[in-house]
C-alpha cells in the first residue's frame, strides 16, 4: 500500500511532464511561431557572386581590295574572344567578344569595315546609311553615328602579308573600337559603383562615375528660369518650343532606357547662396569655382519637390542675374573664364548664368522685355543632360575620329552603351537588394515573411536570371527590361511594410509575458523529475549494496 | 537652306512678346471690428488660361505653382479647397468672416468624373498634400472622410454634382503653425519678398486670436461666353489681432503694429495690388491716415460696405517716404455691430462615460424672415449616434426637417454622416439634439494623450441668408424709387457657411499597463490552480500515528523513571 501510493505519485508527475512536453510545448511553439515563407536562398547566394557575361557581336567586313579572294574564303566564320575582368574580388566579369567574319550574316550589333587605303588620300565611303570621310592621315579609325566603324590599315599590312598576320594586326584595334563603342573597364566600374570600393588613388574616375544619375525607371526633368529681379527684367522664354526642338528628340531616342517627363517653371526673387565678387579688371561680377557648391542650397528650397512621382528630378536652372549684379561670370579653378558660363552638379542638375545686360540699350527703361535665346541655352543644357544621364563620351584613343552626333544628339552606339551600363547597374543593384534582404531575414528570426514577399523575391530572382542570360546572349533590350523588373520587384520586397510588424518585439518583453506562466509550472515538474531520478539512483545503489 | 536659316534666326530677334496667359492679383482687406480687434484678410489670386485635363500636357508653369499644377493633373482634381485654422471665429463678436473655415484642417475635393477609384485617389492626394503643406493630412482616412450630398456644391464651373466624386474631411485636432505658413507662402509668385506678402511674418501672424490660411483651386470661365475655362488659384489668409494681447489695449492700429512691417512696393508680377479698409462706420468711429480719396462700394455678405482703397501699383500711394504705414485710430468705443443673421453653437451634454447628447443650436436673428439651412454633421464612429433620438425643435415646437440624409457609421471604417435641411423660423433658436453612446476602443486605437479627449469636427451650416440690405427700408434714398420696389434677386440673399465649435469628448480610457497586468494575474491564477492540482496528484499520502498529548508524554516520562511500562 505504501509503495504503490508513492509509485502513483511518481507516475502522475511523469505523465504531467509527458503531457507538457508532448502537447504543451508543440502547441506553444506552433501558436507563437512567426510565419516565414520559403525563399530561394541558394539561388540568391548564386546570384550574389554576380558573374556577368557581357557579349557583343562584331561583324568584320573586308572592303574590296583589302584581302585577296582566296584569303576571303579562308576567313573563319566566327571567332570568340574572351576577356576576363575581376572587379573588387568576388565579382567576375567576362567579356565575351564574338567576331563574326561574314558579310552575309545579318549583323546584330557592330560592324567593322576594314579598308585598305593609301596613307595620304582622303576617302569617301558610303554605305546605305552613313557617309564616312577619312580625310586625315592620322585618323585610323572612324566611328559612325550608327553602329558602324571604319578601320584603315596601312599599305605595310597590305603587301605580302598572310591572313593570320592581318587578323593578328586587326585584333587589338577591334578591341579598342569595342571599348569605345560598347563598354570599357571604367564604364563597368561606374555601373558597379555601389558594390565596388574605390581605391583612393583614382579620384578622377570616382568623380566621373558619380556624375550620372543612378539608374531609375523614370526621370523628371525640370527647367527653371530664375528671375531674381522681376522689377528690372521681364523675361520671356519659349521653353515649350525649345523642349520640342532640342530636348524631345534626345528623349525619344532614350525612351527604351527610361521614361522622361519634362516640365518648366519660372521662379522670382530667387537668390544664389553666395554673393558674387566684383572684378574691377573685367568690370564684371564673378563666381568662383570653389563657391559654386554653396549656390544651390537656397535655390533648391524654392524649386519644390515633385509632388506627382517619386522619380529622381534633374534640375536645369537658367539664372538671369539682377541688374545690379550683372554681368556675372563663372570663374574656373585656374581663374579662367568658363565659356558656357554654366556648371553642373553631379546627380542634381545644371545651372547656367545668362547675362542680359547686352539687351539694355543705351537708356534702359525698366522693366526691360527680354527674349531669351533658347538655342544657346539649350545647347548647354543638352550637353549637361547627356552628362547627367551617363551618355558620356570618353575621350577616344589617338587615331580615332568619332562622328558628330546628329539631330537626335545621340548616336546609336551611345544608346547601346547606356543600355549596357544601365542593365549592369540594375542587375548589380537588384542583386545587392535581394542579397541584403535575404541576409537580413536570415539574421533576424522575428520577421514575418508573407507569401507576397516570397513571391516578389522569387520574381526578382527570376528576372535577374533572365536579365543575366539576355546580357550573355547580347539582347540588350530584353536585358534592360528584365533588369528593370528585377529592381522593381526587389525594392517592393525590401520596403514592404509587413516586414516591420514584429521587428521591434524585443525578447525581454516576451520573457516578461512567459515567465509568470512558465516558472510556476515548470519548477514543480522539474523538481519532481529530479526527485524521481535521484530516488531511482538511490534504489539502484541499494540494490547493488544488497548484491555485494 | 536660306529659308531654314531665316527660320533659325527669327525666334531670337523678331519674335513678338507673347501675351502672358496668366494673371496675378493681390489684395488686403482690413476691417476694424467693434470689439476693438482688427481683422485682416489677404487674398492672392492666380488665374491661368489652361486646361489641365487635356492629356496631362500642361507642364510649363509661370505664375501658377508647379507643385499644385502637378497635383491637379495627376489626380484629376476638379476643385480643391483646403484650409488650416488656428483659433475659433467668434461670429457674435466679429460678424461674418469673408471666408469661413473650421478650427483645424479642412479639405474638400471634387474629382473629375473620369476618376475610377475615387477613394484610392483621395488617399494618395491627401498624402501628397500633407507633404506639400507640411501638415498631418495623411491622417485623413476612411474613418473621417464623408461624401456630403448637398452641403458642398462645386464653386467653379461644371455641372457634375454627383457626390460620388466629392470627398470631405476635417482634422479638428490639427495645430497650425509656422511650418504650414512657409510652404503656403512659397506658392506665391513673389514669395514673401515683395508685395503684400511682405507683411506675412509668422511671429506676428501667430500671435493673434484667429489665424486661418487656405488654398482654393477651381475652374472658372475665361470670358463671359464661357467657351474655355481658366484655373483659379486663390490663396487666402485671415487673421484677427487682439485688442488686449497685441494692441496693448490701445485702440490704434497700424500696419507696422500689426505686422511689424510696412509696405514699399507691389509685387511686380501682380496686375492689381490693393488694400481695402472697411470704413462703413467712418467718420464717427475711427480715422485713417494717410487719407485716400479712392472709395469703393461693394455688397459684402448682404451688407453694403464702403471701402477706402489704396492702390499699391501707383507710386504716389507710398508718398514721399516711399513706404506705406496705414494708421487706424478709434475715436470712440461706441456704436453697435449689426448682429449676424445666422449663428450656431454646439456642445455635449450628459454625464458619465457611457452616454451623452450632442446639442446644436442655430440662431436666426432675422426679425421677420425665415430661411432654410443645411446642417452637416460628421461624427466619428466611436460616438454611436442613436438616430431615433434625433429631435429638432424651434420655439418649443417640433420642427420637421424637409430633407434628411443619414449614413450610419461602420466601426473602424466610416463615420456617421447626418445632413438635413431645416427651416429656421424668424428670430428663433433651433435646437438639434441627438443622443450617443461612447464605444470602447481597442487599446492601440487610443491617441497618445487619451485623457485629453477626442475631437469631433465642427458642424457645417450652409445657407442662403436674406440680405440685410433688403431689410433696410431706408435704402430707397440712395437709389431711384422706381428701382427699389421689388427686391433685386442678387441682393436679396447671400450665401453663408457657418462652422460650429469642434467638440471635445472624453471616452472611457483604460489603464494602459492593463494587458501586462492581465497576463500576470491570469498566469498567477493558473499557476496556483495548477500547483495545488499537481501537489494533489503527485504527493504520496501515508497514515501517521497521532503523537501523544503533552500530559501523556509527561506521564510516560514519570512511568519510565518508575520503571512501569508506558501508557
Amino acid at each position: 500500500m505504501f509503495l504503490s501510493e508513492r509509485r502513483r505519485g511518481q507516475l502522475a508527475a511523469l505523465s504531467i511532464a509527458a503531457v507538457v512536453i508532448i502537447v504543451g510545448v508543440p502547441l506553444w511553439w506552433r501558436t507563437t511561431e512567426t510565419y516565414r515563407a520559403w525563399l530561394p536562398v541558394s539561388q540568391i547566394k548564386e546570384l550574389a557572386k554576380l558573374q556577368l557575361q557581357l557579349s557583343a557581336d562584331v561583324e568584320v567586313v573586308f572592303a574590296r581590295g583589302t584581302v585577296t579572294p582566296e584569303q576571303q574564303k579562308k576567313v573563319p566564320l566566327t571567332q570568340t574572344q574572351e576577356e576576363e575582368r575581376a572587379i573588387d574580388g568576388d565579382l567576375i566579369i567576362l567579356f565575351l567578344i564574338l567576331l563574326i567574319r561574314n558579310t552575309k550574316l545579318e549583323s546584330k550589333f557592330f560592324s567593322c569595315h576594314v579598308l585598305f587605303l593609301p596613307e595620304d588620300t582622303a576617302l569617301r565611303y558610303s554605305t546605305q546609311a552613313d557617309l564616312y570621310l577619312l580625310a586625315f592621315q592620322d585618323v585610323n579609325v572612324y566611328i559612325g553615328q550608327r553602329r558602324t566603324a571604319l578601320l584603315r590599315i596601312g599599305p605595310q599590312m597590305r603587301v605580302g602579308k598572310t591572313l593570320e598576320q592581318l587578323l593578328a594586326h586587326l585584333e587589338p584595334r577591334i578591341k579598342q573600337v569595342l571599348q569605345v563603342m560598347s563598354f570599357s573597364h571604367n564604364d563597368i566600374t561606374a555601373a558597379l559603383s555601389d558594390r565596388v570600393r574605390f581605391s583612393p588613388d583614382n579620384k578622377e574616375s570616382i568623380a566621373d562615375s558619380m556624375r550620372a544619375f543612378k539608374s531609375s525607371p523614370g526621370y523628371e526633368i525640370t527647367f527653371s528660369l530664375l528671375n531674381p529681379d522681376p522689377k528690372s527684367h521681364r523675361l520671356h522664354w519659349d521653353i515649350e518650343g525649345a523642349v520640342q526642338t532640342y530636348i524631345q528628340p534626345l528623349l525619344t531616342k532614350l525612351s527604351p532606357v527610361a521614361n522622361f517627363s519634362i516640365d518648366s517653371q519660372t521662379l522670382y526673387y530667387t537668390m544664389l547662396g553666395v554673393n558674387p565678387r566684383f572684378d574691377t579688371s573685367r568690370s564684371a561680377y564673378t563666381l568662383n569655382a570653389d563657391s559654386l557648391a554653396h549656390v544651390i542650397n537656397p535655390v533648391e528650397a524654392r524649386l519644390g519637390s515633385n509632388a506627382a512621382s517619386s522619380n529622381p528630378v534633374l534640375n536645369f536652372l537658367l539664372y538671369v542675374p539682377d541688374a545690379q549684379h550683372s554681368p556675372l561670370y563663372i570663374q574656373g579653378r585656374k581663374k579662367q573664364e568658363v565659356p558656357s558660363n554654366a556648371f553642373h552638379s553631379p546627380r542634381w542638375g545644371g545651372i547656367m548664368v545668362y547675362n542680359v545686360n547686352g539687351f539694355y540699350g543705351s537708356e534702359p527703361e525698366f522693366p526691360v522685355d527680354i527674349n531669351i535665346d533658347m538655342a544657346k541655352v539649350m545647347g548647354v543644357f543638352l550637353a549637361q543632360l547627356r552628362l547627367l544621364l551617363g551618355v558620356q563620351s570618353s575621350t577616344p584613343p589617338p587615331g580615332f575620329l568619332v562622328a558628330r552626333c546628329g539631330s537626335t544628339g545621340l548616336a546609336d552606339w551611345e544608346l547601346d552603351r547606356l543600355m549596357w551600363s544601365r542593365s549592369v547597374e540594375n542587375v548589380a543593384t537588384a542583386t545587392t537588394t535581394i542579397t541584403s534582404l535575404a541576409q537580413l531575414l536570415d539574421q533576424i528570426g522575428n520577421i514575418v515573411i508573407n507569401d507576397n514577399i516570397a513571391q516578389q523575391v522569387s520574381s526578382a530572382v527570376t528576372s535577374l536570371q533572365l536579365a543575366v542570360a539576355e546580357l550573355e546572349a547580347g539582347n540588350l533590350g530584353f536585358a534592360l527590361q528584365y533588369s528593370k523588373e528585377a529592381i522593381l520587384a526587389s525594392e517592393k520586397a525590401f520596403f514592404d511594410p509587413s516586414l516591420l510588424h514584429l521587428l521591434y518585439f524585443p525578447d525581454d518583453q516576451k520573457f516578461a509575458i512567459y515567465i509568470p506562466l512558465f516558472l510556476p509550472m515548470c519548477v514543480p515538474i522539474l523538481l519532481s523529475l529530479l526527485k524521481i531520478v535521484s530516488e531511482a539512483r538511490q534504489r539502484r545503489r541499494e540494490k547493488q549494496a544488497k548484491k555485494d | 537652306h536660306y529659308a531654314a536659316a531665316q527660320k533659325q534666326a527669327e525666334p531670337a530677334v523678331l519674335q513678338p512678346t507673347p501675351q502672358p496667359k496668366d494673371d496675378f492679383q493681390e489684395e488686403l482687406v482690413v476691417r476694424p471690428l467693434h470689439s476693438g480687434d482688427i481683422y485682416a484678410s489677404f487674398q492672392f489670386r492666380t488665374l491661368w488660361e489652361t486646361d489641365f485635363m487635356r492629356g496631362n500636357k500642361v507642364s510649363h508653369y509661370r505664375l501658377f505653382p508647379k507643385s499644385l499644377g502637378q497635383v491637379i493633373s495627376k489626380f484629376s482634381v476638379r476643385e480643391l479647397h483646403i484650409s488650416f485654422t488656428q483659433g475659433y471665429w467668434r461670429t457674435m463678436q466679429w460678424g461674418q468672416p469673408y471666408l469661413p473655415s473650421p478650427p483645424g484642417a479642412e479639405l474638400w475635393v471634387w474629382f473629375q468624373d473620369s476618376v475610377t477609384d475615387v477613394d484610392a485617389t483621395w488617399k494618395e492626394l491627401t498624402n501628397v498634400l500633407s507633404g506639400i503643406f507640411c501638415a498631418s493630412l495623411n491622417f485623413i482616412d476612411s474613418t473621417n472622410t464623408v461624401q456630403p450630398s448637398a452641403s458642398f456644391k462645386p464653386l467653379g464651373i461644371g455641372n457634375v454634382t454627383d457626390h460620388r466624386f466629392l470627398r470631405y474631411a476635417t482634422l479638428p485636432r490639427e495645430i497650425v503653425c509656422t511650418e504650414n505658413l512657409t510652404p503656403w507662402k512659397k506658392l506665391l509668385p513673389c514669395g514673401s519678398k515683395a508685395g503684400l506678402a511682405v507683411l506675412l511674418k509668422s511671429e506676428k501672424l501667430f500671435h493673434s486670436s484667429f489665424h486661418s490660411q487656405a488654398v482654393h483651386i477651381r475652374p472658372v470661365c475665361q470670358d463671359w461666353q464661357c467657351k474655355t475655362t481658366s484655373w483659379e488659384l486663390r490663396q487666402t489668409l485671415n487673421v484677427v489681432f487682439d485688442l488686449h494681447n497685441s494692441g496693448q489695449g490701445k485702440r490704434e492700429w497700424s500696419l507696422f503694429k500689426m505686422f511689424s512691417r510696412t509696405l514699399t512696393e507691389a509685387c511686380p508680377l501682380a496686375s492689381s495690388s490693393k488694400i481695402y479698409i472697411d470704413i462703413t462706420d467712418n467718420p464717427e468711429q475711427f480715422e485713417l491716415s494717410p487719407a485716400t480719396s479712392l472709395l469703393s462700394q461693394a455688397m459684402v455678405l448682404g451688407d453694403r460696405r464702403t471701402f477706402s482703397v489704396y492702390d499699391l501699383t501707383q507710386q504716389d500711394t507710398f508718398g514721399s517716404v516711399r513706404s506705406l504705414n496705414l494708421l487706424i485710430r478709434w475715436k470712440s468705443t461706441e456704436g453697435d455691430m449689426l448682429r449676424p443673421l445666422l449663428h450656431a453653437e454646439r456642445y455635449v451634454a450628459g454625464y458619465g462615460l457611457q452616454t451623452g447628447e450632442i446639442h446644436t443650436l442655430m440662431y436666426n436673428h432675422h426679425p421677420y424672415r425665415s430661411f432654410p439651412v443645411l446642417l452637416l454633421d460628421s461624427v466619428p464612429w466611436y460616438l454611436r449616434l442613436y438616430i431615433h433620438t434625433l429631435t429638432v425643435t424651434s420655439k418649443g415646437k417640433d420642427n420637421k426637417p424637409s430633407y434628411i440624409h443619414y449614413q450610419p457609421s461602420k466601426d473602424r471604417v466610416r463615420p456617421h454622416l447626418l445632413e438635413m435641411l431645416v427651416q429656421l423660423p424668424p428670430n428663433s433658436v433651433t435646437e438639434v439634439t441627438v443622443q450617443f453612446e461612447r464605444a470602447l476602443l481597442k487599446w492601440t486605437e487610443y491617441t497618445p494623450d487619451p485623457n485629453h479627449g477626442f475631437y469631433v469636427g465642427s458642424s457645417v451650416i450652409s445657407s442662403l441668408v436674406p440680405s440685410t440690405v433688403a431689410m433696410d427700408t431706408n435704402s430707397t434714398r440712395e437709389r431711384p424709387l422706381f428701382s427699389s420696389f421689388f427686391p433685386c434677386k442678387e441682393e436679396s440673399s447671400y450665401f453663408v457657411r457657418v462652422y460650429t465649435e469642434p467638440l471635445l469628448v472624453n471616452l472611457p480610457t483604460p489603464d494602459f499597463s492593463m494587458p501586462y497586468n492581465v497576463i500576470c494575474l491570469t498566469c498567477t491564477v493558473v499557476a496556483v490552480g495548477y500547483g495545488s492540482l499537481y501537489n494533489l496528484l503527485t504527493r504520496s499520502f501515508q497514515i501517521e500515528e497521532p503523537s501523544p498529548g503533552l500530559a501523556k508524554r509527561i506521564a510516560n516520562v514519570i512511568r519510565k523513571m518508575r520503571g512501569v511500562p508506558p501508557l
